[in-house]
């Protein structure tokens, strides 16, 4: 009894641009504000910071295990390599990760969903018990496997990551295709004569796009942590690349003697994951009209 | 006395591209065992205007100013907390969408019961007792065993007597029902507006009726308020706004009608409602006006008096011409 | 020869007999007025019409053509004949589409022109619903309501379809913009002499614009005429309770009516009761209509037909006497 009703708007006056109105709704928020300006602090750190800093590989010994300094302003790993540059291609190597494995989900899910949500007295089942079944598997066991297979990279990072967001992507495809296909656009759509292939691509397709990059900002920083685990257990990314996975498995062992080695990738790690968040969250609530105003 | 009265009442609500000013200074009074009908086209401000009393309006975006007495009682100024105690007990809202307005976790008679071990203070076993009695009130065969029934059990126009059942609960002074029969079937319609006109009759209850359907308030308001871009425009007992309109926007309304062809063609209403952001100085139906003059445009009309208890804010009302 | 012809038609979902048993025809530029309400299967009509949806049995017959069970490619050609105007008009335009692409679509569809011949045909069309061609750049969200309907009307006829089938096209509109889109498909139907199926629920809207009406409870017709002889003299006391059901917009008439008020809620449709289907609620219903179903038929010469056992020769029922 205490829903409140929508403030009106005149209903024959005609509404103005989306995707103008969506970025004034957008702007007005500090907290996915906050996420953008996060999200492109991360992606100049992983673009342009490699060009900017040194090599990663170039060691100094005769700076080991060193404190920040006018030389290195984030200090120095155990073998006296610069932690700013390879915090900047770590950064490089997180934003490969989270956006290639991203991807492949997308490019193998949403056909997929798509395909599923339309033809869903017969594919569908046959699709969502698949799902259930991937989800079943953990993730970790299969991501062993992978590595024992095709070696620790990043590129089975990658697959181990897309594969792990697979089911996500054609859950919430299909599930907004199941939606759009009852709208009287589809029907009138098949009522013309259009092909199957015809209305999912130009009808259904486009309109499902929304959730789907909402769930893009979700899945980019699960991809980030996630490289950075596998990189940590020794699965992923292999020293003496520089990844925050790797940087945060030799910090573990010098926490004592130089804990800023710890910290500068965890606190990139929680900052780009942080930003993708609050990035996710405000455009779900200006992309999405179901949820709030 | 009256029971309610709303004086210059102006409802604004923030938004992404400014201010938007649903309702510009309105002035209504309510009388016990009044039935009073806000209609109007959707954007006019009717629902808004209604919802002030109880105030069920987002509170961080809305704007609200003017005066709201109820019994004597100013409610603009009361703290949420006590308007929390008023609404469901002096106030008491019916929606228009029935299938959403209850919750389907619960029974309709505990859904009852709860409004009145709330604000009433009854036992357990004396709500449930109370609630069979308003189911019965309200019209719903075999309320003893509706009661124990959750809300998908029930028809959408079964569902909606409920929702009157919980509203009238504690003998509210002013009943709102916001198009509350605009979801319900024609056959369905006329016995839930029935339902108003019975409790009216037998408790006294004053109802705001918030309808687009001009056959709905025929059929039930005593009174009626024609609203337009935010302000009435006309305000008079039915019978009379009936027989002799004076507002061309109301006219224009009974005109488009389909059952008011003429030689088979309807009368329109050209042109689309002002923007909600912009309040010129004019009559805000003046471009739509087939009795439009120069004068329209310089001024906004006020609403004045042009019979006994009949109101128009027009320069140039008059009856069919 | 009648433009649709719908015989014993019936269709179920699952267990929900939505349609079922039900005939009627729509003669060359005829307007058919469906009426019902909700639940009582008349969109369902509608979308088997179109081949929205596969009919369980009985048959549905294009211009001649029997679609009941074509194959969607078979059927493609016959949809240059026949097409659909939706209620909602905020779910049945494509919001990634322009108002031009939306309009053409039928006519890329059917490859009957494209590109520079496609736009004119658009812009002709735009402009005999009424909208002023700077609309084609626009998308449905920056339209009104009014005007998306305008756009729905402008793709269900730039085909020049024999057969138009409206759902509840009006019903989702303001009294003031619903006024101009019906005095709209009035005109256009007259100009191009389309014929249709208009389903809806408003009696108002049908008395207005149908030429025929039939009257749907539970899937089937009860009764079905002329307009004007069904207003003047309904004879199936379901008809007459949602005449007089059907509030007037003057008080004076208003009070002075004889309403019949129903009991009880339409039946649900998964399990319709026995006999006469409307005996649950009819004030009239005696022993018989519990147990044998009528049939729709016209029991007096020159009549229309009805299905109730209380119609006889010399007999018709009034609901408003009852109770």
């Amino acid at each position: 009894m205490t829903e409140a009703p929508a403030p009106p708007s005149a209903a024959e006056a005609p509404p103005r641009r989306g995707a103008a109105r969506a970025w004034r709704r957008f702007r007005r928020r500090p907290m996915p504000m906050t996420g953008l300006v996060l999200v492109a602090g991360f992606l100049l750190l992983a673009i342009a910071g490699p060009l900017a800093t040194g090599d990663p590989a170039a060691q100094d010994y005769a700076a080991t295990l060193a404190p920040p300094s006018g030389a290195h302003p984030l200090g120095t790993d155990d073998l006296g390599r610069d932690a700013l540059a390879r915090v900047a291609h770590g950064a490089q190597v997180s934003l490969q990760a989270g956006v290639l494995s991203t991807l492949l989900a997308m490019a193998a899910g949403i056909p997929i969903g798509l395909v599923a949500g339309f033809y869903r007295r017969w594919l569908d089942p046959v699709v969502m018990r698949l799902v259930d079944v991937t989800l079943a598997f953990p993730f970790l066991v299969f991501a062993v496997g992978l590595a024992a297979i095709i070696g620790p990279s990043l590129k089975g990072v990658v697959l181990a990551l897309g594969f792990s967001q697979l089911p996500a992507v054609i859950r919430i495809t299909r599930g907004e295709v199941l939606s759009i296909r009852e709208m009287d656009y589809v029907s009138a759509a098949v009522a013309d004569g259009a092909s199957d292939g015809y209305i999912m691509l130009r009808y259904v397709l486009p309109n499902c796009a929304a959730p789907l990059i909402v769930q893009a900002t979700v899945a980019i920083p699960a991809a980030i942590i996630g490289e950075a685990t596998l990189s940590f257990l020794g699965l992923g990314v292999q020293p003496p690349t520089p990844s925050w996975g790797v940087m945060l498995t030799t910090a573990q062992q010098y926490l004592d003697v130089a804990p800023w080695l710890a910290i500068w990738p965890g606190l990139m790690i929680a900052l780009a994951t942080l930003g993708f968040n609050l990035l996710g969250d405000g455009l779900r609530d200006v992309l999405d009209p179901r949820s709030g105003r | 006395m009256s029971l309610l009265r709303i004086t210059d009442l102006t409802v604004g609500f923030d938004t992404d591209d400014g201010l938007v000013q649903a309702v510009k200074g309105i002035s209504l009074e309510l009388a016990e065992g009044e039935i009073l009908a806000l209609c109007g086209e959707s954007g006019c401000g009717k629902s808004v205007t209604a919802m002030s009393v109880p105030r069920l309006l987002p509170p961080e975006t809305t704007r609200l100013s003017g005066s709201i007495e109820l019994d004597g009682r100013e409610l603009t100024e009361l703290p949420e907390s006590q308007l929390r105690r008023i609404r469901g007990k002096d106030v008491s809202v019916v929606f228009q969408e029935p299938m959403t307005s209850l919750n389907p976790s619960f029974t309709v008679g505990y859904q009852i019961a709860e409004v009145l071990r709330r604000h009433e203070g009854l036992s357990r076993r004396a709500a449930r007792d109370r609630a069979v009695e308003l189911l019965e009130l309200v019209g719903i065969p075999l309320p003893a065993r509706r009661v124990k029934e959750y809300p998908h059990q029930l028809s959408g126009g079964m569902r909606q007597r409920v929702m009157i059942a919980i509203a009238v609960a504690c003998s509210p002074r002013v009943l709102i029902a916001d198009e509350p029969t605009t979801a319900l079937d024609v056959t369905i319609q006329a016995g839930v507006l029935d339902v108003f006109r019975d409790l009216r009759d037998r408790l006294g209850t004053a109802v705001i009726l918030i309808t687009h359907d001009l056959g709905v308030v025929a059929d039930i308001a005593d009174r009626a308020v024609v609203m337009y871009a935010g302000r009435a425009v006309e305000q008079a007992p039915v019978d009379e706004l009936f027989a002799r309109p004076r507002h061309p926007y109301t006219l224009g309304l009974m005109r488009a009608l389909p059952s008011a062809a003429v030689n088979g063609r309807l009368a329109e209403i050209p042109g689309l409602v002002p923007s909600p952001l912009s309040d010129p100085d004019e009559c805000a139906f003046h471009a739509r006006c087939p009795r439009a003059q120069a004068d329209c445009v310089l001024k906004r009309p006020e609403l004045v008096r042009q019979a006994d208890e009949h109101l128009a804010a027009c320069f140039h009302p008059g009856g069919p011409s | 020869m009648n433009v649709l012809e719908i015989n014993d038609l019936v269709k179920h979902y699952g267990q929900v007999r939505a349609v079922d048993g039900l005939s009627l025809s729509v003669g060359q530029g005829e307007v058919l007025g469906l009426v019902g309400e909700s639940g009582s299967g008349k969109s369902t009509v509608g979308k088997c019409v179109l081949r929205l949806t596969e009919p369980t049995s009985g048959s549905i017959r294009l211009g001649g053509a029997d679609i009941t069970h074509l194959s969607r490619r078979a059927m493609r050609p016959l949809r240059r004949d026949v097409h659909m105007v939706f209620q909602d008009p905020y779910s049945s335009l494509n919001p990634r589409f322009t108002i031009e692409r939306i309009v053409a679509e039928p006519l890329l569809r059917h490859g009957i022109a494209r590109g520079r011949a496609a736009g004119e045909r658009v812009a002709a069309m735009l402009e005999q619903v009424g909208l002023r061609p700077e609309m084609r750049s626009r998308y449905p969200h920056e339209l009104s309501g009014g005007q998306r309907q305008r756009v729905g009307l402008a793709r269900a006829l730039i085909l020049e379809p024999k057969l138009v089938v409206a759902d509840e096209p009006v019903s989702a509109l303001d009294v003031s913009v619903q006024a101009s889109v019906l005095n709209l498909i009035t005109d256009l139907q007259r100009e191009m002499g389309f014929s249709c199926l208009f389903v809806t629920h408003d009696l108002s809207v049908v008395e207005f614009l149908a030429d025929r009406v039939a009257v749907m409870y539970l899937g089937r017709i009860v009764e079905s005429g002329p307009t004007a002889r069904i207003f003047a003299e309904p004879r199936h006391p379901y008809t007459q309770a949602l005449l007089s059901a059907a509030p007037v917009a003057d008080p004076v008439r208003q009070r002075e009516r004889r309403r019949i008020v129903l009991g009880g809620d339409v039946p649900s449709p998964v399990d319709p009761p026995s006999g006469c289907r409307f005996h649950t609620r009819c004030p009239l219903a005696y022993e018989e209509c519990r147990t044998r179903e009528p049939v729709l038929a016209d029991p007096r010469e020159g009549g229309h037909p009805v299905a109730c056992h209380l119609v006889t020769a010399d007999h018709t029922p009034d609901a408003t006497a009852a109770r």
